[in-house]
């Protein structure tokens, strides 16, 4: 399978290097190893969601608890949690760590997929949530470390966007 | 039997234990009854309290949760069943007040009956997702008793009650949701 397993494991130990306890996701392609190397890790508390906007709500509940969280989920999962974003997380000034499969760049051979990539980041400004591009592996640790010091220090969501080129071996 | 009437049943367990509550009518009357540090009242994002509850339950396992939740909500968040019921966190009890109504946008009665009205069955279908134990009740006597059995039991419980469509005579109260919010990660993390 061309999804990268070795940026995906680069991905999840920086997840863990933040202290990262509890995962929330629901798979899709581009995740799948993300998701797997949680499932076989003891010390991480693994949610597969139905829906992701359940995975504000269990972010919600964790971080008030103690527990550092983040959410593993395609843009198309980030625009089905919106209302969770608002009404839970940004209402109640809850840092939430997104990790979001940027689908529908440059690239993308689904037709399905297409029309989501052309709005995600522009409903991120629209909600205010701090976002950047995760496209190599060198900079993997520090922005996903950058981006969980200020959900924290601001009680608010940010984003980060996992790119083709971080995700994707392309075989041709 | 009233949500208000149930809620002051079985206020003595709920006053030592982690609350989370659904918007609106619950929270203010919970408040009515008695604020304490351990309550959260969730008061939009409807559907995600029963969410909340699990992210507790999963990160203090040694702490029982109660989740206080609505018709209505729970409507919006089905899957949340599944995956409660997929995680079965022992430490969690998941009411259910189902008034058969979106109460707090209605003046009387019937004004926006949910789908609860027309025979959908709440405490079926958490049964059908998987949830471990479920009961539905309409009485005092039996709700005190099921809730007595769901902390006896120390299982994912969700306990279905039918309560008249009636509410508070207002939604918002002194308590500021941030406020809440700050007092209840403080009482958590002090746990």
């Amino acid at each position: 399978m061309p999804v990268s397993t070795t940026h995906s494991r680069v991905i999840y130990d920086a997840l863990k290097g933040c202290g990262i306890g509890l995962l929330s996701a629901l798979p899709e392609t581009w995740l799948v190893h993300l998701v797997r190397l949680a499932d076989e890790d003891p010390e991480m508390i693994l949610v597969r969601l139905a829906k992701e906007e359940e995975g504000v709500g269990i972010s919600a509940g964790a971080h008030l608890a103690g527990v550092r969280s983040a959410m593993l989920m395609q843009n198309h999962g980030f625009l089905a949690s919106i209302n969770g974003i608002v009404s839970c997380a940004q209402l109640y000034r809850i840092p939430l760590l997104m990790l979001i499969s940027y689908r529908g760049e440059f690239g993308e051979r689904d037709p399905w997929q297409t029309e989501g990539g052309a709005v995600t980041e522009d409903l991120l400004r629209a909600l205010r949530i701090p976002f950047a591009h995760l496209d190599r592996p060198d900079h993997v640790a520090a922005r996903i470390a950058k981006a969980q010091t200020l959900a924290l220090s601001s009680n608010k969501p940010v984003a980060l966007l996992l790119s083709r080129d971080l995700m994707w071996e392309e075989t041709s | 039997m009233t949500r208000l009437e149930a809620l002051t049943a079985v206020y003595r367990h709920l006053e030592r234990r982690i609350v989370v509550t659904n918007m609106g009518a619950v929270a203010a009357e919970l408040q009515s009854i008695g604020h304490r540090p351990n309550f959260f009242y969730l008061q939009h994002a409807m559907g995600l309290a029963s969410s909340m509850g699990l992210g507790i339950a999963l990160s203090k396992p040694g702490h029982h949760v109660i989740v206080v939740d609505g018709d209505g909500s729970i409507l919006m968040n089905l899957g949340s069943l599944t995956t409660l019921a997929r995680y079965r966190p022992r430490n969690l009890t998941h009411i259910v007040f189902d008034n058969e109504s979106l109460l707090s946008v209605s003046t009387a009665r019937g004004d926006f009956p949910t789908a609860t009205a027309t025979g959908s069955d709440l405490a079926a279908i958490a049964a059908a997702a998987g949830i471990p134990r479920t009961a539905a009740v309409s009485t005092i006597d039996a709700f005190v008793e099921a809730f007595d059995g769901a902390l006896a039991a120390n299982d994912l419980t969700t306990l279905v009650a039918k309560v008249e469509a009636v509410g508070p005579p207002a939604y918002v109260t002194e308590l500021a949701l941030l406020e809440n919010r700050f007092q209840f990660q403080r009482y958590l993390r002090s746990q």
